[in-house]
């Protein structure tokens, strides 16, 4: 019933500290650290629909990288088959399995023994006369994760480079990228950088068979692919499977201009591909080289002389097109494709809009609120009022201070708070004023009405907050931002109502009876 | 001590008496919400569809015809396209189907979009779902609103009885469902931020229908020698200035969102605001309607037993 010096200097502290934390949210003028380090002088951390920007989801085609592991893990065996001179035959991999025969049954426990070091990431077992290796759940688990590293490190290094401020890349679950670009609405340039897998190649075209005479329906003589132009959908090249110098050995890459004056890039090679390079290119001067990136023919231009270390990569770009094939270069080829899952984006205006709308709206439902409080319940209403105040106050130093994303639903639930925050009062108040019918001392009803009234303001709260932590557990991106508030809110009122509005009123009614 | 006091504590209107009246209204609400779901059908947004959302605006704030942009629009042969003003005569919003294929083609129609009204207009918003999120929004948004009330369920009981969270559910679901209603009915787009809604309608109403259920409980103790009818009654009509007031200040909050929130709140609010007066409605006529087809025994009759424990349960 009564306060305590104690608790009343608890509660006047607390609040101090919310009222400081809040502070900076308020004032734009200056930063409060400017006059004490000590102050606090971080603001609420807004969502990216509040201050534009984009959320990108990608997802990594994982199948491309355990077809390819499970293809070298196929090869690597079979070296190991012929090191051991074990003879075998009907090798292959298929549907995440690689099956095989040996030809002499005396040389099973030697495979078997040979075979042990895949085990990590293949389930064994030999039927019929048949190795079969399956790819097991623990390698499939592992291959992903480490993917899933590589690709991270590499989309943050694009994104690194492209001059991005602050952008949160995160993995998520087994085989997603979450990239949150603040600042940024038009995404359409790092779209760009991140839909490229960038696996660059040197290989040699067909010696006779002309380009101008290849269609999509061209028969492909063996060792060689058909590929696509990448500038030009009608146009193809006969390109050689080997790769003779990979994007592995670069290790420069920067956008410049050729001879002609047209935007390239320039690269460099590691000193070792350098010899490589020099040797190929002395050796076959006037033929056609093609640059291959992912899959596709930039270029197949003429080798002039001996190239060593550092050459050019020209093709029909733009300057920005160069810029962006030396970022994407430099940064290294992704180890899988990446596909967009999902994409939102928010111009800097409506960001801006929505934060005035959501600023005018709180403002409109305290004063409404406190005006309907006042009037219905007079003295007492300007109690709750002053809670009500106190609650936004903690509600915005909570956000603060535990650095939640406040989004454009999430100042939704803070008008909402604003109309349910009274609630606690409300049934405090009325439950006062019952037991002031039964008993005359005021006091004693007062005591009585808070103390019957907080088991059910718990109870009420309670299980709204169970609807708004079901939110939170999910719901995504600004939806968790308003369950956030929500649950904030609900803690904040309890407090406020069963904390402040007691102190106030209690502290009112002592020198009401004091003085009569 | 109180300055004014519009719902009288001596009030006692017997709410019970119109019990069936209220089940048949809310028998009719769900009936038109399940022909509503059958014969409408839901509009579901990108969220859960999977598809594009862009807004537009035009540059130097030009009234935008929308049956021209509709037709430009369509022009660009993107299958199922819906064109609304959005908030201003200056704002556009432009909704695209899912697009055959794979996530490839949805970003290709993306940028499609843009380039063709990229002259005139400035992009204020794009989103664009694939149809993988799309179906795991759905998901998720399912299991969300089926946790809560299934969490809320066990907490009434662990806190009443049985017979109360059974009451309660009752309610709840009634309030969502009619909630949804609504937006099928209205052809309203139900995306992400109504199943936010309608999970803090379900906050909202069981809040309510618990301060009613919390007196009930109270009163079974107090007064046993009453019938339970009465004492429904009566707690009803004690706490209904507390249930009036706090609808009253919550919903103006809503409307005051409803105006000014901008026009992405809007739909939001709109929920909320049905959501809030459903709510109040039904934790009065349904959930403690619900309670009278239950047979709830007040305990034990030893006085002097219940009077401890009342103190203790305070």
């Amino acid at each position: 019933m009564y306060f305590s010096k104690l608790n009343s200097l608890l509660i006047i502290f607390v609040s101090v500290i919310a009222v400081l934390y809040a502070l900076p949210n308020a004032v734009t003028k200056f930063n409060f650290n400017e006059i004490s380090t000590y102050l606090p002088g971080k603001k609420v951390n807004l969502g990216l629909d509040l201050k534009g920007g984009s959320y990108i989801l990608l997802q990594a085609e994982m199948k491309t990288s355990e077809i390819e592991f499970i293809d070298n893990t196929a090869n690597s065996i079979r070296n190991d088959l012929r090191k051991e001179k074990i003879r075998y035959k009907g090798l292959n991999s298929n549907n995440g399995k690689i099956t095989f025969r040996i030809r002499k049954k005396e040389l099973l426990d030697r495979t078997k023994n040979l075979l042990e070091k895949y085990q990590v990431n293949f389930d064994i077992s030999y039927i019929e006369d048949r190795f079969i290796l399956d790819f097991s759940e623990n390698g499939r688990k592992y291959l992903y994760a480490s993917t899933l590293k590589k690709a991270l490190e590499i989309v943050r290094r694009r994104i690194d480079e492209s001059g991005t401020k602050e952008p949160l890349i995160q993995s998520q679950g087994l085989d997603r990228i979450l990239v949150q670009l603040p600042g940024v609405d038009d995404p359409d340039r790092i779209k760009r950088l991140l839909g490229k897998t960038a696996k660059l190649s040197f290989r040699f075209t067909h010696p006779r068979i002309e380009t101008n005479e290849l269609t999509n329906s061209s028969p492909v003589p063996p060792g060689y692919i058909l590929m696509n132009s990448e500038n030009d959908k009608d146009v193809y090249y006969l390109i050689q499977k080997r790769v003779m110098i990979s994007g592995e050995e670069l290790i420069d890459a920067n956008p410049g201009f050729d001879q002609d004056g047209n935007p390239a890039v320039m690269f460099a090679l590691s000193t070792l591909g350098g010899k490589k390079f020099g040797r190929i290119t002395g050796k076959n001067i006037g033929k056609p080289f093609a640059i291959v990136l992912d899959n596709k023919v930039i270029s197949a231009p003429v080798i002039q002389g001996q190239i060593f270390s550092n050459g050019q990569i020209t093709g029909n770009f733009s300057v920005q097109e160069s810029r962006d094939l030396a970022l994407v270069l430099r940064a290294g080829a992704l180890p899988v494709p990446l596909t967009i899952l999902e994409e939102r984006s928010v111009g800097p205006g409506l960001g801006k809009d929505s934060i005035e709308a959501g600023k005018f709206a709180s403002i409109i439902a305290i004063v409404v609120v406190m005006i309907f409080m006042l009037v219905y319940y007079g003295i007492y209403g300007l109690f709750a009022n002053v809670s009500l105040i106190m609650n936004m106050i903690f509600l915005i130093s909570v956000l603060t201070i535990i650095q939640a994303t406040l989004t454009l639903p999430g100042i939704a639930g803070i008008v909402l708070t604003i109309g349910m925050a009274v609630d606690a009062n409300v049934l405090i108040f009325e439950r006062i004023r019952e037991e002031n019918l039964l008993r005359k001392n005021i006091l004693e009803s007062i005591d009585q009405g808070f103390k019957r009234a907080v088991s059910t303001i718990v109870d009420a709260n309670l299980t709204t907050f169970i609807a708004a932590f079901a939110l939170f557990i999910f719901g995504s991106g600004p939806i968790k931002g308003f369950s956030v508030t929500l649950m904030i809110g609900l803690i904040t009122s309890m407090f406020t109502a069963i904390i402040i509005t007691k102190y106030q009123i209690i502290t009112y009614a002592k020198r009401q009876t004091r003085n009569i | 001590m109180f300055r004014f006091n519009i719902i009288s504590q001596n009030l006692n209107i017997e709410f019970l008496k119109f019990k069936f009246f209220a089940l048949l209204f809310s028998l009719i609400l769900i009936i038109i919400t399940f022909s509503s779901l059958f014969f409408n059908g839901l509009n579901l947004g990108i969220d859960f569809k999977g598809g594009i959302l862009v807004e537009f605006r035009s540059i130097e704030n030009k009234v935008v015809n929308i049956s021209d942009f509709r037709k430009d629009a369509k022009s660009l042969d993107l299958g199922e396209v819906s064109v609304q003003e959005f908030g201003k005569n200056t704002d556009v919003l432009l909704r695209v189907q899912k697009q055959e294929g794979g996530n490839k083609e949805q970003v290709e129609a993306l940028n499609k979009l843009k380039n063709f009204f990229k002259d005139e207009y400035t992009i204020r918003r794009t989103e664009f779902v694939g149809p993988v999120v799309g179906e795991e929004l759905k998901e998720a948004g399912i299991t969300a609103v089926l946790l809560s009330l299934f969490l809320i369920l066990i907490y009434i009981w662990f806190r009443f009885e049985w017979q109360f969270s059974i009451a309660a559910i009752f309610a709840l679901s009634h309030d969502v469902l009619t909630t949804i209603g609504l937006f099928s009915l209205l052809n309203l787009e139900f995306n992400l931020a109504i199943v936010a809604a309608l999970l803090t309608t379900a906050g909202y109403s069981i809040n309510d229908t618990v301060v009613v259920f919390d007196r009930v409980r109270e009163n079974l103790r107090r007064y046993k020698s009453q019938q339970n009818i009465v004492i429904y009654n009566r707690s009803i009509n004690e706490t209904l200035s507390r249930t009036v007031i706090t609808s009253l200040t919550t919903l103006l909050a809503l409307f005051v969102i409803y105006f000014f929130g901008g026009a992405v709140l809007k739909d939001f609010a709109l929920a909320m605001i049905w959501g809030v007066v459903i709510g109040t409605y039904s934790s009065i006529f349904i959930a403690v309607s619900s309670l009278t087809f239950f047979k709830i025994y007040k305990g034990s009759e030893d006085k002097e037993k219940s009077k401890s424990v009342l103190e203790h349960e305070l």
